[in-house]
């Protein structure tokens, strides 16, 4: 077996609804490799940022963790107590959360979010040694020195984020994960801010997972690829060959959504809604608008299999 | 008749003297409904644009009439007619809510005000075929606070509250930029059906050129408030003159197996020219002549024309209205 950074074992989590239970992440299982670019996409609602919180320990109600483990190195990550945990993150596991670069602190400069972080982790630094790892942590990001007394209000979107990795990055963490960190942005401050991301990863020699929807972004970013699917990942595999052989008829219906930019006309999107999580269909989640269900499919849930030694495939007629 | 919106010269200076968008000419009728997509870089002018459009905002230069009215001094009752032919879809319509109503107001209150349907339950239909055509269920919206749904549900709702109005144009500022991609098509794709069916005009504003190109007839490049390019989607998307234009089109990642998504981690940081060309500052193959002036549109052809003055040759736009580019 090749050796691993963080492994999610069977890994549940549950949202308390009124009207039922939201399961947002239904056993779902992966692994890293050491320096590996993992992409986790899926559609809008089916678990992604959840997961990616679920990883950290970091759901809040009306949200639980359920079940499962997660694996840093050696450290199962549900044995640690509430201090050794914080300790992890940012250290350990950093994350860019979801709308990050808008959720900066409007009032304080830069500097002093970056110095925040830090002593947050029990890593007090002042004067000049704080201003120094502040230019070394801008410096690596492609932020000029100036950055750090500035306001967020005084910077544009692309470098917001860059100052969000900033902030992830300050002790240098294994893994980083990265929710839809371009969203927000055009394609041209995109392509730079992924390519910062990118380049500061190897030199961390950190894994990373890539949150996002825009499979243009996985294609050109990430080492592997793993589809989401009403809380479930319903497949894993080289990013190759997710784009040239899906496995999993959601996955090829997902791509065949995609706008071409060669040729005008067939855009279309995948027939039918997207589940109810507190309601779901028995059998495959996706076989009411799978054009290949069977009878099987309608009854008898498919399990994750293994497909060679990186990919993995939930689908009865994979 | 006169135009459905005509914007003559139009140009917008905020107090401080931050110019956002300068002299945009453009005509759209209600005879030749148009899908225009509008694109550009954060800050080019593009909300501005839409926000001149629905007069939310007064312009500083030019004049934005509605059917031959100064928008700026409607009548009442013209103003109610102005709600109805030209709707709105904006990037984050949060502050359209009102948080202490239920989502189900923005839809029920149009079709009472509107008069859209002949009875409760007819009107309760047009409502839920409108959330159908966007991916929700209605039962899972109706009845909910908007803070009980997610951002792109809340986007979706917006998009329905358009279809069922059925306007003569329909404003979109990045309607579904917080959607997947199946989603991104549906919900386009029954926009482009209103546009052929209805004869609906369309303004997409988005960060997302492939969408554009896929749903949209016309395409105008913004840069730092003023059009860089502009004309049918397949010679702008096919075949860019702008070094802009070509710079958008080269940073959008590409689903392939191949990765040819290299270039430059950081943009030059040379502030822009007073005088000249916009853009001089990360050209790569700005002159000394783009430092001094500023290019014109220049006519490469009956629907394509590019601010720049690698095209110098050809005629330049004096009136710089953009209606006659666009299909
Ligand atoms: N605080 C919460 N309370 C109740 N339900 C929640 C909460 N947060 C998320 N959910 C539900 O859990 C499901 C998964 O949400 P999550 O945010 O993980 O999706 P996602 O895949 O990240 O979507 P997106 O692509 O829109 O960001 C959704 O159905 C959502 O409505
Ligand atoms: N009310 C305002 N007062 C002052 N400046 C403003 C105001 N609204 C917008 N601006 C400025 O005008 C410029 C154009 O803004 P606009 O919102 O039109 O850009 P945009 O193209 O829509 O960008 P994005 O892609 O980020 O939505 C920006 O520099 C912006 O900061
Ligand atoms: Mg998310
Ligand atoms: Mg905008």
């Amino acid at each position: 077996m090749s050796e691993t950074i963080l492994r999610v074992e069977r890994l549940r989590v549950a949202y308390d609804h009124p009207r039922g239970v939201v399961r947002a992440v239904d056993d779902v299982s992966f692994s890293l490799r050491p320096h590996e670019r993992f992409g986790l996409a899926g559609e809008s609602g089916s678990g992604k940022s959840t997961m990616a919180l679920a990883i950290l320990r970091m759901i809040k109600r009306p949200g639980r963790i359920e079940g499962g483990e997660v694996w840093l190195g050696d450290t199962a990550l549900s044995g640690l107590d509430t201090d050794r945990m914080r300790a992890l993150r940012l250290a350990g596991i950093a994350m860019v959360p979801q709308g990050s670069m808008n959720s900066l602190n409007p009032v304080v400069r830069i500097r002093d979010q970056i110095g925040d972080a830090l002593a947050d982790h029990g890593v007090g630094l002042k004067g000049r040694a704080l201003a120094e790892r502040v230019r070394d942590l801008l410096a690596q990001v492609g932020l000029p020195p100036d950055v750090a007394r500035k306001y967020p209000h005084e910077l544009s979107g692309g470098m917001k984020q860059r100052a969000c990795i900033a902030i992830a990055i300050c002790l240098r963490p294994k893994v980083i994960i990265a929710d839809e960190p371009t969203s927000a942005l055009d394609v041209v401050v995109q392509k730079q801010v992924m390519q910062t991301l990118g380049r500061v990863q190897q030199d961390l020699g950190a894994a990373i997972i890539l949150v996002g929807h825009d499979m243009g972004l996985m294609a050109q970013f990430v080492d592997r690829l793993g589809i989401m699917y009403a809380g479930r990942l319903v497949e894993v595999a080289p990013i190759r060959d997710i784009i040239t052989a899906p496995r999993h008829p959601y996955t090829r219906m997902l791509i065949e959504s995609l706008p071409s930019l060669e040729q005008r006309g067939g855009l279309r999107g995948i027939p039918g809604l997207a589940p109810l999580l507190r309601e779901l269909p028995p059998g495959c989640a996706f076989h009411p608008r799978c054009p290949a269900a069977t009878e099987r499919c309608r009854s008898e849930k498919p399990a994750v299999r293994a497909m060679g030694e990186d990919a993995t495939v939930a689908c009865h007629l994979a | 008749m006169s135009a459905l919106i005509d914007l003559h010269d139009v140009g917008k200076t905020f107090a401080g003297g931050k110019v956002a968008l300068e002299k945009v000419s453009l005509t759209l009728t209600a005879d030749q409904p148009r899908f225009i997509a509008v694109v550009g870089e954060s800050g080019s002018g593009k909300t501005t644009l839409a926000r001149l459009l629905l007069g939310m905002i007064a312009p500083t230069t030019g004049t934005v009439r509605y059917q031959g009215d100064d928008l700026q001094r409607l009548s009442a009752a013209r103003r109610r007619d102005f709600r109805h032919d030209v709707q709105a879809v904006f990037q984050d319509p949060y502050e359209v809510y009102n948080p202490f109503y239920r989502v189900d107001h923005v839809l029920t209150m149009p079709v009472r005000k509107f008069r859209l349907a002949r009875s409760r339950a007819e009107g309760r239909a047009l409502i839920e075929t409108a959330l159908r055509s966007v991916g929700l269920r209605p039962e899972e919206i109706l009845g909910r606070y908007p803070h009980q749904l997610s951002g792109g549900q809340r986007q979706r709702i917006m998009v329905a509250r358009a279809l069922l109005l059925k306007p003569k144009l329909i404003v979109a500022d990045e309607p579904v930029s917080m959607v997947d991609a199946s989603l991104r098509a549906t919900i386009l794709t029954s926009l482009r059906r209103l546009h052929e069916e209805m004869g609906i005009s369309i303004l997409y504003i988005t960060h997302d050129l492939a969408t554009a190109y896929q749903v949209a007839d016309s395409i105008i490049v913004l840069y730092r408030a003023a059009v860089a390019e502009a004309g049918h989607v397949e010679r702008v998307v096919k075949a860019p003159l702008h070094p802009y234009t070509q710079l958008l089109i080269g940073s959008i990642p590409r689903v392939s197996t191949e990765r040819d998504w290299v270039g430059e981690e950081r943009p030059a940081g040379r502030a822009p020219s007073e005088t000249g060309c916009r853009f001089a500052d990360r050209c790569p193959s700005a002159t000394e002549h783009c430092l001094l002036q500023t290019p014109p549109l220049f006519r490469v052809a009956d629907d394509h024309a590019s601010a720049c003055f690698l095209q110098r040759n050809a005629p330049a736009m004096t009136d710089a209205q953009l209606s006659s580019l666009l299909a």
